[in-house]
């Protein structure tokens, strides 16, 4: 097991390397640079060339991105020019919520999927199956961004039910109870709406992973050995089909970055989502850079993550 | 007759295809008595499969008619409840491809001690750690305590065939069905797994059911065989009066197709068993793969007929049959 988790590590770095260089290059390429928006657009063209002499602006690539990552590693990620402040601090506030509302949506992904999947796997192509696989082709085919609208409306404005935007009500003191509470009534909402969406995929791929299992010789011998109905989905077929799952569990990520992105935009709330979309909007290309870098960095970090998730419960990868 | 173990009546398996019911298992009748090996072969596709899982009920969707008497209960009445009491209890299987038949999350030891869990359930948690490492030594596995804990993926082929048949023996079974146990083998594992069975045969005092499409190991391990085509029984008789006197021209080929010392041209009867949904289910079904033979030589509908005591054939007019090779009739030692 350690073996192969040295080795997927030794993977993830040249990723994350790869991946600031992609960002870098994508950065060089929009308009303006770490100037535009900082000086008075009164300045003289020379005087704006001194300024980039000295910030090492006319240096080779190579040596600004030596300057960026270098930057980028030690947390400065440059000024943004409509805040007017460092792009860390801009972020700072916003990560932990959008990682709260990630992490819950990611709870009620699973609470969604895991019993919907193993009915739907257990019971095929009986009318209960038909109808959760109704929903997953439901949840496929609507748009998340229209459908977080309709919940919205819905719950928030016509019932009234879960506040409308931001991520915590005014006045509350942080740290007590009544603060961790209305954060959590403003995050249930959003992620209410990116699970039901999003957890469809994870409901079918469930379901097939124990259509497929039920079906494997194994099983067959379980059943030989006398054992129930209920020992042979609990101890064989279950622990077969969620395996797969844990591997899908960086593809969740990833998803739930786009999620968040809608989500957080139509719910109001200030998290990293909204921040870049509002960014990308304005142009406030440092923070937007900067985004884009922790968003694929998270990305492979969740792949990661599931793959020493599946290093830790499959026989077959532990013991190497 | 107390040595009776197991009396098959009638027994029809019809799987669902497309519109409509096809047997796989055509009106079977066959006895296993206790300490008997009966051995069944056929080409691939005759059925054997289809009817040791019917004997263990393990076909999830197939209409099962007739009667399995397995000592005092009809598995073909059994309840869930009775049959999951008789698996892996007093009736069990070795199955084909040892490959899949593990759980391969699951250590082998206890995938060995779930069939005592489920059966013994008395046993402590010492004794049944016991009996698994006395299983992995009587199945010839090294090692037993490094086995027990280790993956199915770990290890060979033929070491997982050999814990499949530990599974199967672990509650001493009267009824012991073995499907092909060493096709998916290589030759030299395939021996080595025959000797086990066969040594466990010795010890076991149990009825076996042993299914192979290899006559040589028929010759070997089995007191009786069932000859099968196309779902049905063509011939049974005691193993030596089987590869003595030959009736049924479908034995005849099978014994033709195994080389002997100085024929290296094997006979292979042409064409290959018809599937489910072609098959003719009216007159004899073994006509069509020997049309050099006058139609009007066969019975329209043959049943299975006693030509000597213990020896049955579905074939009447088996003495006037001959392979162009054999020449005319009379030549084969056809005729009884
Ligand atoms: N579950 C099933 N559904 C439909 N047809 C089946 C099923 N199992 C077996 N068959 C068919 O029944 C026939 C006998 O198969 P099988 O018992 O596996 O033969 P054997 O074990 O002798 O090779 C074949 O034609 C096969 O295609
Ligand atoms: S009845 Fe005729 S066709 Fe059938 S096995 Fe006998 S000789 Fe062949
Ligand atoms: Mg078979």
């Amino acid at each position: 097991m350690w073996k192969f988790i040295v080795r997927r590590l030794l993977v993830t770095f040249p990723q994350i390397v790869l991946l600031s260089i992609l960002v870098f290059v994508m950065a060089q390429f929009m308009p303006g640079d770490a100037l535009t928006g900082q000086v008075d657009p009164n300045v003289s063209p020379e005087i704006k060339q001194q300024i980039r002499e000295r910030l090492g602006l006319n240096n080779p690539w190579y040596v600004q991105y030596t300057d960026w990552i270098g930057g980028a590693v030690t947390g400065d990620f440059g000024q943004s020019f409509r805040f007017k402040m460092p792009v860390t601090d801009l972020i700072e506030q916003r990560i932990y919520n959008t990682f709260w509302l990630s992490l819950v949506t990611l709870i009620f992904m699973y609470i969604i999927a895991v019993p919907l999947g193993i009915i739907s796997g257990r019971y095929n192509d009986t009318w209960l199956d038909q109808t959760i696989t109704g929903y997953t082709y439901l949840g496929f085919a609507t748009p998340l961004f229209i459908f977080a609208l309709v919940m919205l409306w819905i719950f928030g404005y016509q019932f009234g039910w879960f506040p409308t935007s931001g991520s915590v009500a005014p006045g509350l003191s942080p740290g007590s109870w009544d603060y961790v509470w209305s954060k959590f009534q403003h995050l249930l909402l959003p992620a209410l709406s990116m699970a039901l969406i999003g957890t469809v995929s994870t409901v079918q791929y469930l379901r097939s992973e124990i259509v497929d299992t039920k079906q494997r010789d194994f099983i067959i011998t379980a059943r030989a050995k006398g054992a129930s109905e209920s020992r042979v989905y609990n101890r064989h077929i279950l622990r077969n089909s969620v395996l797969p799952i844990a591997a899908f569990f960086g593809w969740e990520i990833t998803g739930l970055i786009s999620g968040t992105i809608f989500i957080e935009r139509i719910f109001g709330y200030p998290g990293m989502g909204a921040l870049f979309l509002e960014s990308v909007l304005m142009r406030d290309y440092s923070v937007v850079t900067a985004l884009v870098l922790l968003f694929g960095v998270a990305a492979i970090l969740g792949a990661l993550l599931s793959d020493i998730i599946l290093s830790i419960v499959d026989p077959r990868i532990r013991i190497k | 007759m107390s040595n009776r173990l197991l009396e098959i009546e009638n027994l029809t398996t019809s799987f669902r295809i497309g519109d409509g019911y096809y047997a796989a298992v055509d009106n079977v009748s066959l006895t296993v008595n206790r300490n008997e090996v009966l051995g069944i072969v056929g080409e691939s596709g005759s059925g054997k499969s289809a009817l040791a899982f019917s004997i263990m009920r393990l076909h999830n969707r197939a209409k099962i008619e007739g009667k399995i008497n397995l000592e005092d209960t009809d598995l073909v009445k059994a309840s869930t409840n009775e049959l999951n009491k008789l698996r892996g209890d007093s009736l069990s299987m070795i199955f084909q491809d040892p490959l899949t038949a593990l759980n391969p999350l699951m250590e082998i030891g206890a995938q060995i001690g779930e069939t005592l869990v489920l059966h013994r359930p008395q046993m402590s948690k010492k004794q049944r750690y016991d009996r698994v490492i006395e299983l992995l030594n009587l199945v010839g596995i090294p090692r037993p305590e490094h086995v027990y804990q280790q993956y199915p993926h770990e290890l060979s082929g033929g070491m997982r065939q050999r814990v499949v048949i530990a599974i199967a023996i672990a509650n001493k079974p009267q009824l012991l069905i073995a499907d092909e146990p060493t096709t998916a083998l290589d030759v030299t594992i395939q021996a080595q797994i025959l000797d086990l069975i066969h040594k466990l045969k010795e010890e076991m005092d149990a009825g076996i059911i042993l299914i192979t499409h290899d006559l040589g190991v028929v010759a070997e391990m089995a007191d009786r065989v069932a000859v099968m085509y196309a779902g049905e029984i063509v011939e049974v008789a005691e193993v030596h009066t089987l590869f003595e006197n030959p009736l049924h021209p479908y034995t005849r080929s099978l014994l033709n197709s195994v080389p002997t010392e100085g024929q290296d041209k094997l006979h292979v009867i042409q064409g290959i068993v018809p599937s489910l949904k072609n098959l003719p289910r009216t007159g004899c079904r073994f006509a069509a793969r020997i049309p050099w033979i006058d139609e009007s030589a066969h019975e329209e509908n043959p049943v299975l007929h006693e030509v000597s005591p213990g020896h049955y054939v579905r074939c009447t007019c088996h003495s006037k049959f001959y392979f162009p090779e054999e020449g005319k009739e009379g030549e084969a030692n056809g005729a009884s």
